[in-house]
């Protein structure tokens, strides 16, 4: 995998690099942010995380089994829908709020890595660790941030908008007629992210991934072809799994007599 | 006739009352008694438990928007989803006349909502709710916001609707009021209402 132009780094390098985060420490202290002990936290969580995720993949990636390849793949899913749903202001009650954003992020997941690996990059195995899993993990990470953005949009909304809607339902609307403008609201929060980092792709952001590759020593022209395919993947990944969440929220939200359910919602946190 | 046996709605020891078509039952008691949610749960917008009849239909067995098409609720407080008060109507024709009896200028149906005053936002809302010609109408404080000139012209859409056989229950605070337009009052008090059957 090492590319001729690949130089490796050495752990001394990363803790200068790590001293950087001082200046976020600095600015917290300075402006008193309050944030020193959230950001040493989750920047020793990163280092914690992303150290153990190495020395994870190095082991999968020599087994090339497709059970290891299910299991961390499941397990990716599983922390995926908890972020999901971890900095809503106004989450489902119960077991329902990790249910969708899960279930959604799975049936997304194992689509675009079929259509992506098995299909479009084909590599033989084609349950092959090491296109799967990062792959899956790029379709996660971005979907999961346009669901929580969608959900938390379609609450919020929903909760805002509660005289308006309910004056629909009261009327004789249909729940998906009382709830549109909320809906479409969500479906456009959810799905800006991705659009926005279309446009801003190439002339602003060189995505990490291109950049991986390029810093590994591929050809620009074959990174960019790796990209673009990846960008299409996370694009249709995006849109079917924000549709899929806030549609399946509006549900909840509402029940089979069309009534609006805001008490299937929890208090917001303080 | 609407006829309610043993709903639950929150905070209330089972309801049953009845009221026969073209009649107005007030539903009076103090605030924070209950009036509001019992309106909401006969017009199926809060999940009740018993039983509700329209004529000789149960609510059951009609979808909730099928059913709130003939019983509706309409709020103290309305909500409103487009700009204009225009906007919100099907049927326009008719609605500068019906407006001006309710004492509103034509030109407010074209204003943004926002600029209503509160009263002519529960006016508009009570000509919206009516439009469609539902049978039953759940008035919450219908002239909570209005002076005694448009507060008047409210009661007597009311009594027209009453006569054309619309039946209404009515959550007033003005013993007056009631008097004019109620044939029978019923109250909440500690929970329990007293005086829902006829």
């Amino acid at each position: 995998m090492t590319g001729a132009g690949y130089i490796e780094l050495s752990y001394f390098d990363l803790v200068l690099a790590a001293a950087l985060i001082l200046i976020n420490g600095l600015l917290s202290v300075a402006f008193r942010l309050g944030l020193e002990r959230t950001l040493a936290l989750n920047a020793a969580r990163m280092v914690v995380q992303l150290g153990a995720i190495g020395f994870v993949l190095k082991f999968i990636f020599a087994q090339t089994s497709p059970l290891w390849t299910l299991g961390l793949g499941l397990c990716m899913v599983l922390f995926a829908g908890r972020e999901a749903v971890a900095r809503q202001t106004r989450r489902f009650r119960g077991w329902v709020a990790y249910g969708l954003g899960t279930s959604t992020l799975l049936f997304v997941g194992l689509l675009a890595v079929l259509f992506g690996v098995g299909v479009l990059i084909g590599p033989d195995p084609w349950y092959s660790p090491r296109f799967v899993l990062p792959i899956l993990g790029m379709i996660l990470g971005n979907t999961l941030t346009g669901i929580s953005l969608g959900l938390d949009t379609l609450t919020t909304a929903a909760n805002r908008e509660r005289a308006s809607i309910e004056a629909r339902i009261a009327l004789g609307h249909t729940r998906n007629d009382a709830m549109s403008a909320v809906t479409r609201q969500a479906l456009r929060t959810g799905l800006m992210p991705i659009i926005n980092a279309m446009a801003a792709t190439g002339i602003v952001a060189l995505p990490g991934m291109m950049t991986g590759q390029i810093l590994a020593g591929v050809d620009p022209v074959q990174a960019t072809k790796y990209q673009l395919l990846i960008m299409f993947l996370i694009a249709g990944g995006t849109g079917l799994g924000v549709l899929i969440a806030v549609l399946g929220g509006m549900r909840l939200l509402t029940d089979d007599r069309h009534r609006l359910r805001l008490d299937r919602l929890e208090k917001p946190d303080q | 006739m609407l006829r309610i046996e043993n709903l639950e709605v929150f905070g209330l020891q089972p309801v049953s009352l009845d009221v026969r078509r073209g009649k107005c039952l007030a539903v009076q008691g103090p605030s924070g008694s209950g009036k509001t949610l019992l309106l909401r749960a006969i017009a199926d917008l809060d999940p009740a438990a018993g039983r509700v009849f329209l004529q000789d239909r149960e609510r059951s067995s009609m979808s909730g928007p099928q059913w709130r098409r003939h019983v509706r609720y309409s709020a103290a407080e309305p909500g409103w989803w487009r700009d204009t008060v225009r906007s919100h109507f099907a049927e326009t024709d008719a609605l500068e006349k019906q407006a001006k009896a309710l004492g509103l200028a034509s030109g407010k149906l074209d204003q943004p909502i926002t600029e209503l005053s509160t009263g002519e936002r529960q006016r508009f809302a009570l000509l919206r709710a009516v439009a469609d010609g539902p049978d039953v109408l759940l008035l919450d404080e219908p002239t909570g916001a209005l002076d005694p000139k448009a507060t008047r012209q409210v009661e007597t859409l009311v009594k027209r609707l009453l006569r054309s056989g619309v039946t209404v229950l009515l959550v007033s605070h003005d013993p007056a009021q009631v008097n004019r337009l109620a044939g029978r009052t019923c109250t909440i008090r500690g929970g329990r209402l007293t005086g829902g059957r006829s």
